[in-house]
This record gives C-alpha cells, structure tokens and sequence, in this order.
C-alpha cells in the first residue's frame, strides 16, 4: 500500500524521517557534551571515572546514530551523499576522524598498558567533542549558506573552492551554528550526568555539574541568536513550479510564516530547553534531560523542516544556482524510497527497545561502587 | 564521464583495500568471538558454575576491546563510498544505499544498545536478561554482515535492477531479486562460516598460550573444547559454501573462476589445481603451460563449476578473444558493442537536450539493443578485463589450503581436549598458538580472491572502477590514505598491546 503514495509524499516522508534522524542525533550528543565536561566537572580520578562510565554505556548509541544518518541519506537521497562527501572532503574527513579516536577511547582510557596513556584518550573525547561537533554544525550551516560546487549532465559533482568543505568553517553564521551545538551539547551532558551519576557524599561534584549546565546555556546564547536573526533577514534558495531555483528575499522567514507547525516546533524546542536548565540548575531535579532533549529534537526538526520544505533547496550551491539539491531532484526512484519506506515501519520497533534497555540499565543511579568494580571504564 | 583522472583510481582503491583489510582484522573476530561469548555465557546460565561465568567474562573484555577498535575502522568505510567513490555513489545509490541504511536500522541498533547490557548489565539487570543481551550481540553483529554482504554481492552479480537512460543511473526494479541474489547467499553464509573459524581460532591462540605456560589450565582446556567443536562445525560449512561460491562464480563471475584457478585455456573436464607455480612470462593470448610445477585433480573443476565431470569450463583466453566452437562471446566483441552503446547513449542525450524527439527515440532504440556492454565500451583493450592472476591465484589456493588444515586441526584439538592429553603434546600447543594468525591469513585471501578477482569492474560488466571515483585531485585522497595508515596502525599497535596484557592478567583477575 506504502507503493501507491505519490512519490513527493514519499520523498516528503523520507526528508522527514531523515530529519528525525539528525535532531535524535542532536539529542543525543549529550555524550560529546559530557565528554567536553571530563575535565572542568571531575577534579577527581573517581569523579572522572563516574563521568566516563556514566556516558560509557550511550556513546555507541550516539555514534550509530550517526551512521545511520549518512545510511538513510545515501539510500534516500543519494544525489546529497554523493555530491556532499565527493566534494566537501575536508569537513567531512575531519569530522570522521574525531569519531574514529572517540571509539577506541572509551574502551582504551583506563586498560593497563594502553599505549598512550589516559590523557590522550580523554584528549581524543575532547576533540570529539568540540572539534567534531563544531564541523557538523558548520556543515549543517551550509544548508541555508550555500556551498561551491557545479553539477555536470551526469550529476557529477565539481567543488569550486581549493578549501574543499572546510571554507564552510570560515562563515560567522556556520561557526556561530556549530558554536552553539557545542554549547548545547555542553548543556545536555551536564543535565544528563545529574540524571544518571548518584552524587551522595559528593556535593562540590554536583555543585559543578549543575552550574555547568546554567553556564553553557549562557554562553551558548549570544550564537543562538545570532544564528536565529541571521536565519530571519537572510536570502535563502527556493525554487519554483518548473524547479528553477532563484534567490528569495527573507525565504527562511518566509518559510516559518508559511509553516507556523515549524516555527511552533522551534519556539516549544527552545523554551523547553531552557527548562530543563532551569530544572537541572536551579530546582535541583535530575529530571530535566528529558525536557533539554525533547527540546533539542524539536529544534531540530525545525532546522530541517525549515531547511527542506516549502519549496527550499536543502543543499544549495552558491557557484551555480541550478546545481542546488532539492529533497525532489536528489531523492531516490519510487521503487527505492517504498521498499526503504516499509524497512522504516521497524523504527519504532527499535525505539522501543532501546527505551526498554535504557530504563533498565540506569533503573540504578551509578555510584562510586560501579566505577571501581572490574568492568569499569 | 570525461575526466579520468588514473591516479586518483589507484589512491582510491589502495585507500578501499587499506581502510577494509584494517576493518577485517577485527571483523571476524567480532563475528566468531560474539558467539562463542554466548555459548560460555549460556553454559554458565545452565550450569551455574562460576568457572563457566569466569570464562565468559573473560572473552567478553578481550571481545569488547575488540568491537572498539572494529566500530572505529567501520565507519570510515561507509563515508568512503560518497567521499572516494562519489560518482559511483551517485549512480547505484538508489540500490546500493539500501542495504546500508537497513543495517544500520535493524542491526547496528542490536549491537549498539545491547553491547552496553553485556558489558555494564553485569550487576544491573538479571541474569536471564543479561544472556539475552549477549545473544543479541552476536545476532546483531551477524546481521550487519548479512547487509553489507548483499551490497558487495549485489556489485559481484547485479540484479533486480535497470539501468535508465534519462539519469545514467542503476535502479532498483526488485529489492527481493537483490536480497536474495545467489552471490549474496553464498558470500554471507561463507564469510560468517569461516569468521566463526577466525573466532575459534583465536580462542585456540590464547588458551594454547596459557597450556605452554602452565597457567589457567582448567579455564584453558574448557575454552578450547567449546572452541573446537564450533570451529569443527564452522569449517564443514566454510568449506560447503566455499564450494557454492566457486560454483556461484562459474555462472556469474567466470573471469574471476579462471584467474584464482589459474586456467588460461578452456577445457572440457578441467582439472583442479591442488598446488602450483605460475610463470612471469605467460601471456593470456599464447597457448604455452602457465605452470612452472603443478599438481592438479584430474576433471575435479569442471565437477566443481557445473557439477558435471565432462564440462566445458572457460580460460581467460576464451573469455577475452572469445571462443565460437563453444560460443563464448570474446571482450573484444563486447567492447565494440559497448562503445556502440556509449554513442548512442550520447546521440539520446543531445537529441533530448535539443527537444529532437523523433531523434531521441530512434537513438534510445539503438542503445537499449547493446546496453548490457555498456561497461565494456570504457575499454581501451580486451586484455584490461583480466584481473591480477597471480594474486588472486595464490590467495585463493592459500585459503583453500587453510581450510582443508584447520578441519584436521580442529579435529586433533577436539580428540586430545576430550582425551584431556593436550598438555602432552607441546608441538601442537606450538601450533594452536599460531593459529589464529593463519586465520586471518585465510580469510584477508579471501577478500583479495573476492575483489582483487573481479577487477576491473566496481560492478560486474556495467561500471569499471575509474568510471566511480569522486572528481576530486589524487593529492586529497593521497594525504587521506597516510592518515588512516598512521592513525589506524597507531590504533592497532595500541589494542594489540592490551590485549597482551589483558592475556596475561588472565580469567582470575577479570
Ligand atoms: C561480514 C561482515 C562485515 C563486512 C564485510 C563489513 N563489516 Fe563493518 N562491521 C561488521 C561487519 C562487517 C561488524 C561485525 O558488525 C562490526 C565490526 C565490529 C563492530 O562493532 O561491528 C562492523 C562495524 C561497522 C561500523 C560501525 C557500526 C557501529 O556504529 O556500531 C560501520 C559504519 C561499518 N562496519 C561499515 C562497513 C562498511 C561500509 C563495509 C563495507 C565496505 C563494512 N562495514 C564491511
Ligand atoms: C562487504 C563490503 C564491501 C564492499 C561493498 C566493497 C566494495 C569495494 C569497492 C567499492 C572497492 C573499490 C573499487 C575496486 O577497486 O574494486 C573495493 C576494492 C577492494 N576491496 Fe572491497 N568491499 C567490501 C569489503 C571488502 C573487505 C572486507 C575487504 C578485505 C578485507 C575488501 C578488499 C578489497 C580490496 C583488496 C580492494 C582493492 C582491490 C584492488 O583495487 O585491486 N573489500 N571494494
Ligand atoms: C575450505 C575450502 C574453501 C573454499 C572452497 C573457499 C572458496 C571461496 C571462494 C570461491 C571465494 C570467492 C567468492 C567470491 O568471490 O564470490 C571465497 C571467498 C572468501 N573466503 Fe573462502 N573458501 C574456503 C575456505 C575459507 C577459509 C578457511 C576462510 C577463512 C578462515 C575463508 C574466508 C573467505 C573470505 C573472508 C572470503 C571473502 C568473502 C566472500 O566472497 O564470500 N575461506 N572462498
């Protein structure tokens, strides 16, 4: 039945189940936040091993979240994967790499005999952290700045500027966007530490943890708005009937007025984001991850919604205006986007188990115990 | 599709073999070990010894400082398609990006959320729950190799698709027709088979190691009884599949069946070489023996290919010049086609771009007539569709010649485990601790038998690889290439280093 669907309802699925994808992403990017936290929260050995085995049991969560993201774009809209990893090199290479040295570093911090010795593998989370989060922002960025590069008759892709990808790193509103999701990162690792980390007997700990969070929401500030205002007044790359793509005065703006379920997504995002702040730092709860996270993934969505829908080009390219991928010239045939379509019906399938094993596993808040047993990080 | 650029394809591929063969170090085991983890797990459950928790606990630290290092190499490898291999993406993306967006629902999710119960549930969760979750590992991790291996088996052998005009793209016309495809059957159940062997080996390796030095005798001798049964099953059916993969290879690989058997001219009742050297000096066109010594079977390919003794099984001579007495199309034949096809698919484009319907057609009818060589036409001489013979020759007789070893092997350990009289023959304990290097010597051949063997094509007959890569200067992928040796190398050195202590600290401290 998924088969009859009109192919644009298809690809309207697929670039709403790809942004679904990103914003859990964002969400869970807790664990690079946390990573970053190691050394200004835990001043200790045993306040470090608790940070470390307290994201420990999530990072792969977050990382094959990550893949999955590149997977579902590949098999969604092959020409974005193509024409983005085949000519933004540099970004894309970087921020790999910043991923390959996190995945050995958990497993590797504190073995005997590891080669290079504790403080390069937490080295390794921080770069991961910062550096790694601060490149997808920037490439993120791109969807609403525009990137250099020309497609040709066979849709191969040309990148137009010697920096191939990194150039995205040297625009204020990419690097304002990628400084605020560090920061934000920064803000749900600290709330998810109060969540999961039992703080008996270790008051300045937690102390630290909760100002944290307060602090990365402030500093986090001055880029959101910067990015938000930029987004407002700035011209965006629409298309028309016939697919011609042209500059749009205010097009982003337009496209929060022309959707107001988005702008309503961003507006509810943010606020609750903010709460959970609130909660973490200043009401003492432990509860408000959820409501920092659920606030980050309806941030999220609205990003991409605003990025791709109402008639926008979501990979614009500034070299040449007709080359730009919209979620209707990069997707995949029909065929391919009803089978994946029908794959996707198992999603909720695995949220749901993930959900189960996440309560289970921190049904127990992690104590000093845990992180000195034989099975530690 | 003009600008070729030749060094840029070598970079690539030199960086694809690279990044792979450093991901297939820790792949099979990952894939061998995660089971052999669950079945100590479950003797534990069943029996509630604690000798048997012990064990499992510690293959379960060497098998998580393992998966790290696996992850890690794992997810270069799919970025590197788009970033590489770019054009390529583009044009199959619509079925080739399919199987890897479904591993990454169904199966890397398994790995991910589970890893986590199997290493820090211990305490956590109860006891039947926790033996779920390393079940679930091991399944998890299976189940990504199942999708991976359709994607490669679908570039050996492409079905359930078109090829469209319009875009010059590959589509996807049935995705069972893909799932399903014989080369993705044979490849998956043949490379988790033989991961198992890497597994049991490995298992082998270790307790070998603790029986030479006296130490965790118990433990040693336990494992190791585990591990041999499983081997033993697990090569049976390697070789089984091993078999079908050959067998699958005379019908939609034959230039690859020649070269690892190093048969250059075709013959009725072939013979199979059990071992031989090949001469530099042979050329493809000459009818002079390659072998300088050999020793062959006689009539056991054509039995193995078709399963038919008196057989005709094709040389690479008559696949390249073609063979009218048993009506081998030659590549010399098929290349003028493709070129014809090439042509013509640019006369269709230019007469659609010029809004010259009538034209367009009569182009496009022309095309579709020689379309199935369209990937011959980017030939500029027949003999570029041969592939490396001596490498892949060599690699597969090593990894056929290791396989038949370990099935005795296995059996000897099986015999004087049961016996309890292993520690009484130091020699094999010798051999046990190098097994697991021979392993993985078998199965890197493997892969070099698999890919060295079907250059030059990306896919199978439609697309040779300088056509796929990204237009990106050779410089990148070059600077790419040194930092993944030296970045993964640095990795390795650190996990091997370890692993050795791990070893040494043994079960008793775990
Ligand atoms: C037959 C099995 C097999 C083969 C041929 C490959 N892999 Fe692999 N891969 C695995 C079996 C596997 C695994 C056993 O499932 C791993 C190894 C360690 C691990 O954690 O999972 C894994 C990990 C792994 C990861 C990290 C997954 C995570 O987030 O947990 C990625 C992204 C890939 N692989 C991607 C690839 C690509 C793009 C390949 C082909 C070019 C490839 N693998 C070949
Ligand atoms: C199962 C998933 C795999 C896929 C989809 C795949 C695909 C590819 C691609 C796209 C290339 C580059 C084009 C070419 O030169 O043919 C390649 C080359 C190669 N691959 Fe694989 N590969 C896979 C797994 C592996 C593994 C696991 C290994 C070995 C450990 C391997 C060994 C090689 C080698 C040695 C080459 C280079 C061959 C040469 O250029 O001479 N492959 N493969
Ligand atoms: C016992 C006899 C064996 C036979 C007859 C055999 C046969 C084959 C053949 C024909 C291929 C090429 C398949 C293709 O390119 O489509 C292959 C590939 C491979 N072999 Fe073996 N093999 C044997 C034993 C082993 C052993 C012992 C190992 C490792 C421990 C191993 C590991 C591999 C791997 C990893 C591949 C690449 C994946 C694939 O293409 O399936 N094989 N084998």
């Amino acid at each position: 039945m998924i088969g009859n669907l009109d192919y644009v309802i298809l690809q309207q699925i697929w670039w709403i189940l790809a942004s679904v994808v990103g914003a859990l992403f964002l969400f869970l990017t807790f664990v690079q936040g946390g990573q970053t936290l190691l050394w200004q929260v835990g001043k200790t050995e045993t306040e470090k091993s608790l940070v470390i085995n307290s994201l420990g049991t999530k990072w792969e969560l977050t990382f094959t979240t990550l893949v999955l993201f590149g997977g579902a774009l590949f098999a969604a809209f092959p020409k974005f994967y193509a024409t983005s990893f085949g000519g933004a090199y540099w970004v894309w290479i970087l921020i790999l790499f910043t991923f390959i040295v996190q995945a050995v570093s958990y497993e590797f911090r504190k073995k005997p005999n590891n080669l290079l010795g504790a403080p390069v593998y937490e080295l390794f989370l921080l770069i991961n952290g910062s550096v790694g989060i601060l490149l997808i922002g920037a490439a993120v960025g791109t969807f609403f700045t525009g990137s250099n590069f020309t497609l040709n008759d066979y849709n191969q892709v040309k990148w137009t500027h010697p920096l191939m990808g990194l150039e995205a790193a040297f625009s204020l509103f990419n690097l304002s966007l990628g400084l605020f999701l560090v920061f934000n990162a920064r803000v749900l690792g600290a709330m998810y530490l109060v969540n999961t980390i039992d703080f008996s007997g270790m008051t300045e700990f937690e102390t630290r943890v909760r100002k944290a969070c307060l602090m990365n929401l402030l500093y986090a500030l001055p880029f959101l708005l910067y990015v938000l205002v930029s987004l407002l007044v700035m011209d965006g790359f629409g298309f028309d009937g016939k697919g011609v793509i042209s500059m749009v005065p205010h097009k982003y703006l337009g496209n929060l007025l022309a959707m107001p379920q988005v702008l309503g997504l961003l507006l509810v995002g943010l606020v609750l984001v903010i709460w959970g702040v609130v909660l973490t730092s200043l009401k003492g709860s432990d509860k408000g991850v959820w409501f920092g996270g659920l606030g980050t993934v309806l941030v999220g969505l609205a990003v991409f919604f605003t990025a791709g829908f109402n008639n926008t080009a979501f990979y614009p390219s500034k070299a040449d205006l007709q080359s730009s991928l919209t979620i209707y010239n990069a997707s995949s045939t029909h065929y391919t986007l009803t089978v994946m379509t029908y794959v996707a019906l198992v999603i909720p399938v695995v949220l749901a188990y993930i959900a189960w094993v996440w309560r289970q596993m921190n049904a127990k808040k992690l104590n000093v115990d845990d992180v000195t047993g034989d099975k530690a990080y | 599709m003009n600008q070729i650029d030749l060094n840029m394809v070598d970079w690539a591929r030199a960086q694809f073999a690279l990044t792979a063969m450093y991901h297939w170090i820790f792949v099979p085991l990952t894939l061998g070990l995660s089971f052999l983890c669950a079945f100590y797990e479950s003797l534990y459950v069943r029996t509630g010894k604690e000798e048997w928790k012990k064990i499992a606990k510690f293959w379960m630290t060497l098998f998580g400082i393992n998966f790290a290092i696996g992850v890690a190499t794992g997810i270069i490898l799919e970025f590197e398609f788009g970033t590489n291999w770019s054009n390529y993406s583009w044009m199959v993306g619509d079925i080739f990006g399919a199987p890897l967006a479904v591993e990454g629902i169904v199966a890397f999710f398994l790995e991910a959320t589970f890893f986590a119960v199997m290493f820090f549930g211990w305490n956590r969760v109860s006891k039947g729950f926790h033996l779920f979750s390393t079940w679930m590992v091991a399944i998890g991790s299976n189940l990504s190799a199942l999708w991976i291996l359709v994607a490669n088996g679908w570039m050996q052998h492409p079905v359930g698709m078109i090829f469209n005009p319009d875009t010059a793209r590959f589509e996807m016309r049935n995705f069972w027709e893909v799932l399903f495809s014989p080369v993705a059957i044979a490849k998956f159940t043949h490379t988790t088979s033989s991961s198992f062997i890497v597994g049991s080996l490995f298992v082998i390796t270790v307790s070998s190691w603790y029986l030479l030095k006296g130490r965790n005798t118990e433990m040693a001798k336990k494992s190791i009884l585990v591990a041999s049964v499983f081997g033993l099953l697990s090569t049976a059916y390697a070789g089984l599949t091993g078999d079908e993969s050959a067998y699958v290879n005379a019908f939609t690989q034959p230039m690859k069946l020649a070269a690892y058997e190093g048969l250059y001219n075709g013959k009725a009742k072939a013979d199979l070489v059990a071992f031989g050297i090949l001469k530099s000096e042979k050329m493809p066109g000459d009818d002079t023996n390659p072998f300088l010594f050999d020793i062959k079977l006689p009539g056991l390919l054509s039995l193995l290919a078709n399963r038919d003794a008196s057989s005709f099984v094709p040389g690479i001579k008559d696949l390249v010049y073609g063979n009218t007495l048993e009506k081998i199309v030659g590549v010399n034949a098929k290349m003028e086609r493709g070129k014809m096809a090439i042509a013509d698919l640019a006369a269709y484009k230019n007469a659609k771009k010029s809004g010259d319907t009538a034209g367009s057609a009569q182009a496009l009818e022309k095309f579709t007539v020689n379309k199935d060589y369209l990937g011959y036409g980017y030939f500029a001489k027949p003999e570029e569709s041969i592939p490396p013979v001596k490498l892949t020759f060599y690699s597969f007789h090593i990894m056929v010649s290791l396989g038949c070893f370990f099935t005795f092997f296995f059996l000897v350990f099986l015999y004087l485990g049961y016996k309890n009289s292993l520690e009484r023959h130091r020699w094999l304990l010798q051999l046990g601790f190098i097994s697991f290097f021979l392993g993985m010597l078998a199965s890197q051949a493997g892969w070099v038998v698999a890919e060295v063997g079907r250059q030059p094509w990306v896919i199978q007959n439609y697309l040779p690889v300088h056509i796929g890569t990204s237009n990106i200067a050779a410089g990148n992928v070059q600077a790419t290439f040194f930092m993944f040796l030296g970045l993964f190398t640095l990795l390795l050195l650190a996990e091997v280093k370890i692993m050795l202590k791990q070893i040494k600290i043994g079960p008793e401290e775990v």
